[in-house]
């Protein structure tokens, strides 16, 4: 099978203090560490297991700036065999319609059987890329999936909804899967594997090698912090002052 | 006249909140700019749905036929792409769920709107659209402008409008499913259940919630005692459960479960809304995070911005010394 996987780089925001730049349009970036992200790793993962299982190639696809090449070696280093990357940096108001828009020009000369995305990015929390893509490439999609398995060349599809149902659905390849995290364990790249993929080529794609004029749903005008709510009182003293607090709470609820 | 279109969710033979949040937040937005809420509804034995709904819109588009007995977001989007170019509303309303978002960015791509998803907040001014957004785990809040254009498609987030009565009175409109066979390429097959495991979460009075801030499954232990000295049970968010440290019937949140115990204690949980979701109803909510930011110091009642290695360890004994 052949396989795409499109992955991004992310800040690594869940547990970072996130603070606004200088331009009111985004968060400062010089302190926060940056992976691939999350829901993508599972994707890559899930692209793997089908190799492993098939044959085939997979292209690693990442639309960023130069040190998302960081991320798509490490995708080299896992088992993807292929890596390009869409200069990010010569297109403005990358919102989810331009960033698939441009994995579209990128994947139409490409033959695959699947492609496989993230759910969602944590860093614009968009949803929006995989099924976009599928629309644009004209092949079916799903979203939200916690599981592929192919066989006799249909694709076994379950999605996740609210509350633990599952949704299982049949599909024909090609498609495009947006996957959910936690959908199987990905792998660690072996430090060899890291080396040897230091050395392999990445394909990079510019403005110029776009043949159509792309638009933007959206633009960003500017960031916030998020109202504080009805804020929680905060249990202030030493370790030992705080937990005394605590408990007193807790007891005079009648919990203890 | 203008109109605005909300999309029906329902499963399972239930109509979803989403529904009622969507239809206050249209209704909302209508009455501001002088336009009528429709609301359509795809489904199959629909008359007791439709009952319920005709309070909340001025019409109410009901396409009554078998191919909608389940989900499939391929035959929505062919069903809606249809009856959104004749009824040509300015905006679609779609929830920012598992349902709304299989459908509604291919919908909007299908008909070359400008759209965006998981909307917090949604604004018209001058006759263009401006919403709010959450970005960076939730620790951000932006706002976006789309681009002009005659027609926009919008998802938005569960819980941001909550659902208010009705007091209006549509007849149901009863149209032509456009679509009558689910499409080879994408065939609904079965709903699946959630496995029942051991321990039944929903029903604890307490329950001690655990996030990414525990690190590493070897720390587990540490909020097993403590909720064994508190006599709670353990549940987590999402990042536990993607970790395999703990089964998914110990999720708390909107793909997980909803409990409402007495009491719930968040370790190191920085309260991603999707697991606000299903805890804030919570008689008393106790927060434990090293971050004074933390999105669920706004959800607790009590806070304690502290390293929960040394916390819980120490509020385990003064727990256990009340209890002597």
């Amino acid at each position: 099978m052949d396989l795409i996987v499109c992955i991004k780089r992310v800040p690594q925001t869940a547990e970072a203090e996130v603070k606004i730049d200088a331009s009111g349009k985004d968060i400062v970036r010089d302190r926060l560490t940056f992976d691939m992200n999350e829901a993508d790793s599972y994707a890559l993962e899930a692209a793997i297991l089908l190799k492993e299982k098939f044959g085939g190639t997979i292209t690693a696809i990442s639309l960023g700036t130069a040190d998302a090449e960081d991320t798509l070696r490490i995708a080299l280093a896992k088992g993807a065999d292929n890596a390009i990357r869409i200069k990010a940096e010569e297109f403005a108001q990358l919102d989810g319609f331009k960033t698939a828009a441009l994995l579209k020009e990128v994947i139409k000369d490409i033959t695959f059987d699947a492609i496989f995305t993230g759910c969602m990015a944590t860093d614009d929390s968009y949803y929006q890329v995989g099924p976009v893509l599928a629309e644009l490439l004209g092949v079916g999609h799903a979203t939200l999936v916690s599981k592929v398995e192919v066989a006799d060349g249909k694709a076994q599809v379950n999605r996740e909804l609210e509350g633990g149902l599952i949704e299982h659905l049949e599909m024909s390849l090609p498609a495009v899967f947006a996957v959910q995290t936690g959908i199987n364990e990905p792998r660690y790249a072996s430090l060899i594997a890291i080396r040897r993929a230091a050395g392999k080529e990445i394909r990079v794609v510019g403005r110029e090698e776009i043949s159509i004029e792309l638009k933007s749903n959206s633009t960003l005008e500017g960031l916030f912090l998020p109202p504080v709510g009805k804020r929680a009182e905060i249990l202030s003293g030493s370790t030992d002052e705080i937990s005394t607090k605590a408990a007193t709470i807790i007891k005079e609820k009648g919990l203890i | 006249m203008a109109t605005i279109l909300a999309v029906i969710e329902h499963r399972q033979g239930v109509i979803r909140d989403i529904t009622f949040e969507l239809l206050t937040l249209g209704r909302k937005l209508a009455e501001k700019n002088n336009a009528q809420l429709i609301g359509v509804l795809l489904g199959h034995d629909t008359q007791s749905l439709a009952e319920s709904l005709r309070t909340h819109v001025h019409r109410l588009l009901v396409a009554d036929h078998e191919v909608f007995s389940d989900f499939n977001g391929e035959t929505y989007q062919q069903s809606l792409a249809t009856i959104v170019k004749k009824e040509s509303p300015f905006l679609t309303l779609v929830g920012n769920t598992a349902f709304g978002i299989d459908f509604a960015p291919s919908l909007a791509t299908q008909l070359g709107f400008p759209f965006t998803t998981d909307c917090i907040g949604v604004e018209m001014v001058d006759g263009r659209i401006r919403v709010t957004r959450q970005l960076y785990d939730g620790k951000m809040d932006a706002h976006v402008q789309l681009a002009e254009s005659t027609s926009y498609v919008l998802t938005v987030r569960s819980g941001i409008c909550p659902a208010e009565q009705g007091g209006l009175s549509a007849e149901v409109e009863k149209i032509e499913s456009p679509v009558v066979s689910q499409p080879d390429h994408k065939r609904f097959i079965e709903y699946i259940e959630a496995v029942v495991g051991d321990v039944d979460i929903t029903k604890a009075d307490v329950v001690v919630g655990v996030g990414r801030g525990i690190k590493e499954q070897a720390n587990l232990p540490l909020v097993e005692d403590f909720a064994k000295a508190i006599g709670g049970v353990v549940a987590c968010s999402r990042p536990i459960v993607d970790a395999n440290w703990l089964p998914k019937d110990r999720q708390v949140g909107s793909s997980g479960k909803t409990v409402k115990p007495k009491l719930y204690i968040a370790i190191g949980i920085s309260g991603a809304f999707q697991h606000i979701a299903g805890m804030k109803n919570s008689d008393t909510i106790i927060a434990i995070n090293k971050d004074s930011n933390a999105p669920i110091f706004n959800e607790a009642d009590y806070g304690i911005v502290d390293d929960l290695f040394k916390v819980l360890p120490a509020l385990k004994n003064k727990i256990l010394e009340i209890k002597k």
